[in-house]
C-alpha cells in the first residue's frame, strides 16, 4: 500500500507529514512503558519480521497482489505504541534504502499504515480481548479480525488523502470502491498471516504477546513481587 | 536474560531471514491493491526504456523515486532481481538493528527503578 510521490499534492503531503510526526512522537512517549530488557529485543525482531513479511506479495485477483501491512500483528505482539514504531521504521527503511514508497509520500504512508492501521487493528483486538484469552482458536480469530480491520481502515487513509489532495479528474467514489474492495481481499491474507504468527508466538512464549499480558501465569517478576507485597502487608 | 529467550529470539530472527532471503523469490510481482487502484484506466506497456503507461489513470501523476538509484532499489542488488534474497536479508538486518537499537534505548530499566 506504499504510494509513490506525486499521487497527492504538496500541501496534502505536508499535512500528512505533520500527522505522521505527531503520531510517531506520541508513540515514542507511549512505547517507553512497554519496553524493558525482555520486550525490547522482541520488539526489534517484530519490526524485522514485518519487513520480511511485507516482501511477500500474495495474489488476490488475476493481476492484483497484496502484502501484509503488519500494524495489527505488531500491536498484538508488542503493544500499540511500539507496534506503530515498528511499522514506521519498516516504512523508513523501505523508502530510503529500497525506493519503495515515495519520499514526499512517506508521511502519508506512515499515517496510513503505521498510525491509522495500527490503531484500528489494536482497538479491534482490545475490544475482542476476552475472546483472545480463551485459547488458541480465540486468539487466532481475534488476530484475524483485527488484521482485516487494520488493512481496510488503512486503505481508507489513502482515500482520505486522495480526497483532500488528489487529482480531481478522477472519481473519488471509484477510487474508494476499488481501494476498499481490493483491501478486503488483502485483509483476508493479512488476517491469516497475523493469526498464524500470533498463535505461533503465543504457543512458544505467551508472555511475549502484549494482548495476553496479565492473563497468563504471573511470569513477570514485577507482578509476582507486587502480588507478594499485597498479600503480606 | 534467560537462556530460553535467546533461543526463541534466534528462532524468530531465523524465520524473518528465511522469509526475506528465500520465500521472497516466490512473491507475486503483480501490482498491489493501491497500485492497481491508481493504474485503473491505464495499460502498462513494456518498452526498452522500461514500463510506460498509456491511457488515463492516477498513476500517471506518479514521479520517479528519489532513491531510484539506490543500490538496493526495488529489492534488487544493482537492479538485478536475482539477488532479491540478499537485498531482503540486508533489509531484515537493517530493520532489526535500527528498531532493536531504538527500543533498547527507550526501554525502562527495571533494576534502576526499584
Amino acid at each position: 500500500m506504499h504510494m509513490s510521490d506525486g499521487l497527492i499534492n504538496a500541501p496534502t503531503s505536508v499535512i500528512f507529514g505533520g500527522v505522521a510526526v505527531i503520531g510517531v512522537a506520541v508513540a515514542l512517549v507511549g512505547a517507553r512503558r512497554d519496553l524493558d530488557d525482555r520486550t525490547a529485543p522482541m520488539a526489534g525482531l517484530v519490526a524485522a519480521f514485518v519487513f520480511a513479511t511485507q516482501m511477500i506479495n500474495f495474489p488476490i485477483l488475476p493481476g492484483v497482489s497484496g502484502h501484509l501491512l503488519g500494524g495489527a500483528l505488531a500491536a498484538i505482539l508488542a503493544g500499540p505504541w511500539v507496534g506503530a514504531l515498528c511499522v514506521s521504521i519498516v516504512l523508513v527503511v523501505q523508502a530510503l534504502v529500497f525506493a519503495d514508497g515515495g519520499l514526499t509520500a512517506l508521511g502519508a504512508n506512515i499515517t496510513n499504515m503505521a498510525v491509522i492501521g495500527t490503531a484500528a487493528g489494536f482497538l479491534v483486538a482490545l475490544a475482542l480481548r476476552r475472546f483472545a484469552t480463551r485459547g488458541r482458536a480465540g486468539l487466532a480469530a481475534v488476530a484475524f479480525v483485527a488484521a482485516l480491520a487494520n488493512t481496510v481502515i488503512a486503505s481508507l487513509g489513502f482515500v482520505l488523502e486522495f480526497a483532500i489532495g488528489g487529482d480531481a479528474a478522477f472519481s473519488l467514489g471509484g477510487v474508494a470502491g476499488t481501494m476498499i474492495g481490493l483491501h478486503v481481499l488483502i485483509g483476508i491474507g493479512e488476517g491469516l498471516i497475523t493469526a498464524l504468527t500470533v498463535t505461533a508466538v503465543a504457543s512458544a512464549r505467551p508472555d511475549l504477546v502484549y494482548l495476553l499480558r496479565g492473563t497468563a501465569k504471573p511470569l513477570e517478576l514485577r507482578d509476582s513481587a507486587a502480588a507478594t507485597e499485597g498479600s503480606t502487608s | 536474560m534467560r537462556k530460553k529467550s535467546w533461543i526463541f529470539f534466534a528462532g524468530f530472527a531465523l524465520v524473518a531471514l528465511v522469509i526475506a532471503g528465500a520465500l521472497s523469490y516466490f512473491a507475486d510481482s503483480d501490482p498491489d491493491g493501491l497500485d492497481s487502484a491508481t493504474l485503473d484506466g491505464c495499460q502498462v506497456v513494456h518498452t526498452d526504456q522500461g514500463q510506460q503507461l498509456t491511457g488515463s489513470c492516477i498513476a500517471r501523476n506518479a514521479k520517479d523515486h528519489g532513491m531510484a538509484d539506490s543500490p538496493l532499489a526495488g529489492y534488487a542488488v544493482g537492479g538485478n532481481p536475482r539477488f532479491t534474497g540478499a537485498a531482503g536479508v540486508v533489509g531484515v538486518l537493517a530493520t532489526a538493528v535500527l528498531a532493536g537499537g531504538l527500543f533498547w534505548l527507550l526501554r525502562t530499566r527495571k533494576r534502576s527503578r526499584t
